[in-house]
Formats: structure tokens, C-alpha cells, sequence
């Protein structure tokens, strides 16, 4: 196959990151493996996005220290990085908005290659002109694509109410398009089927399955840090490491946001009452 | 309680490591917080034992390479070692002749001068503590190839789980139980065989980093970057190393079914 038919994708991964782990990162490897297979994708990059502290999450430590973790952790990397701009908004930021600003930043680094101006305004009215219903065009002729990368669990979350705004869905799976690792236990082709949205654009949905299940959750390694169990081998070195020297992970910081409302659901619930 | 009081602890680990995972270091991080947990133990030490060339399973690679491969990916831990003893042996040697050389070698290396041996912590150990035990460290298939005719001799057995000890960590399921409840002699045994369950599920298996690096698929983050680095610069994992003996019986059947007949012979 000829290197420049391949059409360039950026993955991106949103989430708490707290801390991340090697499946995280295992996720990346999968989702590049898969697309590249498929021999009409180059995966070029990855960008984990930690979410910001607004976020609300319980346990949540400040995103300064996950983005640190991030950064250690990706360092052995040869294309996967943190990008702090989501962490970095003292308010809860949705993930399609995410999503557009690293499209933005992508079409931008994109023409700054071929070398056409860079006025911001113009710029950005490129990106409008370039919006294609990929239902209809899965495949943009040119230019990269990004992509979201998630787990099953995120493509499920599609339907908890209040959780996420329909038209986000849309976009996200319509015109960007999502990558989705299966776990255990997790059918995607099931939540697809069930939903009209998720169906209407299954063909952006690129599922990889993960024969070698590898579970290991954020949630378990702090309950094993709290514990004073070992985590070697579940996350790097570097960020145990880390973990260690700040002290990060307590009984105390899981009560962090303890009993508070998850920023989506505050927001939405809000504006469908008002 | 004291640290002092508790009986040091050595875990033996056997196997091919063809190549070392990731989750095979895990195996020993879990055993020792679980035998820590236990109060009863203080563990000293872990030992990596590759199995020799002439256990003939299939796609097994040299053992230099396997050794190199364990010995780079245990850098960075400062309780678990490789050791070459069982691989450089010409013949596959049986568990309990590994771990009673193990023993015996602990044993020496301990009598003659305290200090010699140091404690997960760094600290030299006390000459009035006792000798450290040997214990296999085991995954939980183990112990479901004690039913396997043929495959292990009673004595073997007997001295294994009676004299030794097991560490056997689960995936979640019931299988370890089952195993120790179906058979009499590990029933025997139980309290000197430690269940240690895995609650997240981890299936990374040396048979799928050898498939996925067939097969020319990322395999980083299952097994160190060292190791990685190591395989490529070896081209270790093809087609064609997988295909080492094919079609060979592994040395364990052999050996033991003409046992029973060298003793009528006698």
C-alpha cells in the first residue's frame, strides 16, 4: 500500500487519569495496531488529555500532578504525549469541545506544513469549510483525521441521561469518529445497536477487541496505594515514583469531591430545569 | 508485631519465561504482600529459575536469551533475581530437585555469616533469626497439573507442598480451591499452601507476546522496553522459532513414564 493514500489520524484520549496506568497506555498501542491494519490509516500521534480539576470527580487529585504523571509516563513513548489544555480551564470542559480545539490545533500544525497563512480567523473558517457529514463520507479525502480513543465503557456512558448533550454525541461520532477498546464484560456492537445515534454512524465507530485482557483500573491502584500494596508493574516506574515523593494517593484524597455532583450532570441537569 | 519474629521467606519462581511479562513480576509483588499480610513472614528474596533447553516445548527460545531477557527486565527490582542453575542443567530437572538446591544453597550461603542475606527493607539480618523457608511461586494452573497422570511422581509431590510450601496466585476464580479439595494430598497440605487472589484480571501470557510479535504487533507496556529492545535486536520471536520442537513430548512426560518401569526393572 502507498504510504501517501493513508489518511493521518490523531488519537485522542480524555479522561481523569488518576493515575494513569499501563493500560491506558496499552489502549494507544491497541487502537494504533487496529487502524493501521486496516491499511487506510497512519496513526501519527496520541494526545491523553487529562481532565481538569472542575471535573468533580470523587478522589480526583489536582490535575497538575496527573499531568506530571502523564508526561513521565508517555516519556518512553515515541508518539504518544500529554496535552495540559483541557486540565488547564478552571471549568468543566465537554470533550467535544476538546476534541475541536485538538482538530483546530491539527488542521493548524497541518497548514503551517504546507506552508499557507496562519491568520487565526482564517484559519478556523478552513476547519468550518472542511466539516463533511462523514456519515455519508466515513473518509475525509484529505487532511488528518482525530479521532477519540475510549474504552467501551466511555461508548456506553452515550446513554446515561444528563451526562452527555446529544448534539455532542453527534459530532463526536459523526465528524470526528471514535475508537473503541472493548474490555470484559463490555459489548460495543450492543450499545451501537441500542442507540440511534451511536447506529446512524457506526461506521466511525472502529472497535478493537483486547484478547489479552489487561483490567487494571485507576480505582484499583489507588485502593492498593491506600492499602500499601505494591503497584509495581501496573503503572511505570517513574510514576510510582512520583506517587511516592508527593504522597498522592490517601484515604484522605479519595474523599476528595466527596458527595459532590459530577460537573456534567450540574450543568445539564441545570439547563434542562431553567 | 515484630519484623524480627517473623520466618524469612525465599519465593521460587519456574518456568520458561519465554519471554519474562510483566505479569510475571506482578506474580511476585502480589506474593509478597499477601505473605506479609499473612504477619507470619517476612519475605527475603525472589528467584527467577528459566526452565533449561531440554524441556522441549514448543517455540521455547534459547535459554541465554531467556536468562538475558529476565535479567534485564529485574534490573530495576531490588528483591527478585535470576538464577542460571536450572537452565544450565543439559536435562529439564524436576521442581523439587530445583528448589532443593535452592534450599540447600539459601541454606549455606546463610549459616556461615549473618548479614550475608538482606531483608526486603535492606536490613541485614539478625544471626539469631531463623533460617529462611523455600517456597514455589505459582500461578493457578499449577496446581491443576497435579492431576495430569503421569506428569509428577507422589514423593515429589509429598516434598513439594509438605516440606516446601506453595504461593499460588488466582485470577478470581475457584480453581486453586478446587484443586487443593480435589486432591488428597494437597488437601493434606493446605495450610502450608498460601491462596493469593488477583483481583484485577490480567491475562498477559508469554504465548500472546510470542503471538503478537509474530505477527509483528505492538507489544509495549506487557513486557519492559529493555526486553523489547533485546527481542528485536535478536530477532527472537518468528514463525520459525515458534516451530522449535514441534511436535516434541515435553521432557516431564517422558522422564517420569519410564520411571515406573526402571523400578520393576530394579
Amino acid at each position: 500500500m502507498e504510504g501517501q493514500n493513508l489518511t493521518k489520524v490523531v488519537l485522542l484520549a480524555c479522561g481523569s487519569f488518576n493515575p494513569i496506568t499501563n493500560m491506558h497506555l496499552r489502549m494507544f498501542e491497541l487502537a494504533r495496531d487496529h487502524l493501521e491494519d486496516t491499511g487506510q490509516y497512519n496513526v501519527v500521534k496520541g494526545i491523553i488529555s487529562p481532565v481538569g480539576d472542575a471535573y468533580k470527580k470523587k478522589g480526583l487529585i489536582e490535575a497538575r500532578h496527573r499531568v506530571e504523571m502523564t508526561r513521565l509516563a508517555t516519556e518512553n513513548s515515541g508518539w504518544i504525549t500529554v496535552d495540559p489544555w483541557e486540565s488547564l480551564h478552571p471549568e468543566w470542559v465537554e470533550t467535544a469541545k476538546v476534541i475541536r480545539h485538538h482538530y483546530e490545533e491539527l488542521v493548524a500544525a497541518e497548514h503551517n506544513i504546507d506552508d499557507v497563512d496562519t491568520v487565526k480567523y482564517g484559519k478556523k473558517r478552513r476547519v468550518e469549510e472542511k466539516y463533511i457529514d462523514s456519515s455519508a463520507h466515513p473518509k475525509r479525502k484529505d487532511g488528518p483525521q482525530l479521532m477519540l480513543l475510549c474504552g467501551a465503557d466511555v461508548l456506553e456512558s452515550f446513554g446515561i441521561p444528563n451526562l452527555w448533550k446529544p448534539e455532542d454525541i453527534a459530532e463526536i461520532v459523526g465528524r470526528y469518529g471514535v475508537v473503541c477498546v472493548t474490555r470484559s464484560g463490555n459489548d460495543p456492537h450492543k450499545f451501537i445497536h441500542q442507540s440511534d445515534a451511536l447506529w446512524k454512524h457506526r461506521k466511525n465507530i472502529h472497535t478493537v477487541h483486547e484478547w489479552v485482557t489487561n483490567e487494571i483500573s485507576a480505582t484499583h491502584v489507588r485502593r492498593a496505594l491506600r492499602r500499601g500494596q505494591s503497584v509495581r508493574y501496573l503503572l511505570p516506574d517513574s510514576v510510582i515514583h512520583y506517587i511516592r515523593e508527593h504522597n498522592l494517593y490517601s484515604a484522605e484524597s479519595e474523599q476528595k469531591n466527596a458527595n459532590v455532583v459530577l460537573a456534567p450532570f450540574q450543568r445539564y441537569t441545570d439547563a434542562s430545569s431553567s | 508485631m515484630m519484623a524480627t519474629r517473623r520466618v524469612p521467606l525465599v519465593l521460587l519462581a519456574c518456568g520458561s519465561f519465554n519471554p519474562i511479562t510483566n505479569q510475571h513480576m506482578r506474580l511476585f509483588e502480589l506474593a509478597r504482600d499477601h505473605m506479609h499480610s499473612t504477619g507470619q513472614y517476612e519475605v527475603v528474596g525472589g528467584i527467577v529459575s528459566p526452565v533449561s533447553d531440554g524441556y522441549g516445548k514448543q517455540g521455547l527460545v534459547l535459554a541465554k536469551h531467556r536468562i538475558a531477557m529476565a535479567k534485564l527486565a529485574l534490573r530495576s527490582s531490588n528483591w527478585v533475581t535470576v538464577d542460571e542453575w536450572e537452565s544450565q542443567q543439559p536435562d529439564w530437572t524436576e521442581t523439587v530437585v530445583t528448589m532443593r538446591y535452592h534450599y540447600e544453597r539459601i541454606q549455606k550461603e546463610y549459616e556461615p555469616s549473618a548479614g550475608t542475606l538482606r531483608d526486603s527493607r535492606g536490613h541485614n539480618k539478625n544471626v539469631s533469626s531463623p533460617s529462611p523457608r523455600l517456597k514455589l511461586l505459582c500461578g493457578a494452573d499449577f496446581l491443576n497439573t497435579f492431576k495430569i497422570p503421569g506428569l509428577w511422581l507422589d514423593d515429589h509431590v509429598e516434598d513439594l507442598v509438605g516440606r516446601f510450601g506453595l504461593v499460588c496466585v488466582s485470577r478470581g476464580s475457584l480453581q486453586p480451591e478446587r484443586a487443593v479439595h480435589e486432591s488428597d494430598t494437597l488437601y493434606r497440605h493446605r495450610r502450608n499452601i498460601f491462596l493469593v487472589r488477583e483481583w484485577m484480571r490480567n491475562e498477559t501470557s508469554a504465548t500472546e507476546v510470542r503471538r503478537a510479535l509474530r505477527r509483528g504487533l505492538s507489544v509495549k507496556y506487557l513486557i519492559p522496553d529493555s526486553v523489547i529492545e533485546y527481542i528485536e535486536e535478536h530477532d527472537l520471536y518468528t514463525e520459525d522459532s515458534e516451530r522449535r520442537n514441534e511436535g516434541v513430548a515435553l521432557r516431564p512426560l517422558v522422564k517420569q513414564a519410564h520411571q515406573p518401569v526402571n523400578s520393576l526393572n530394579d
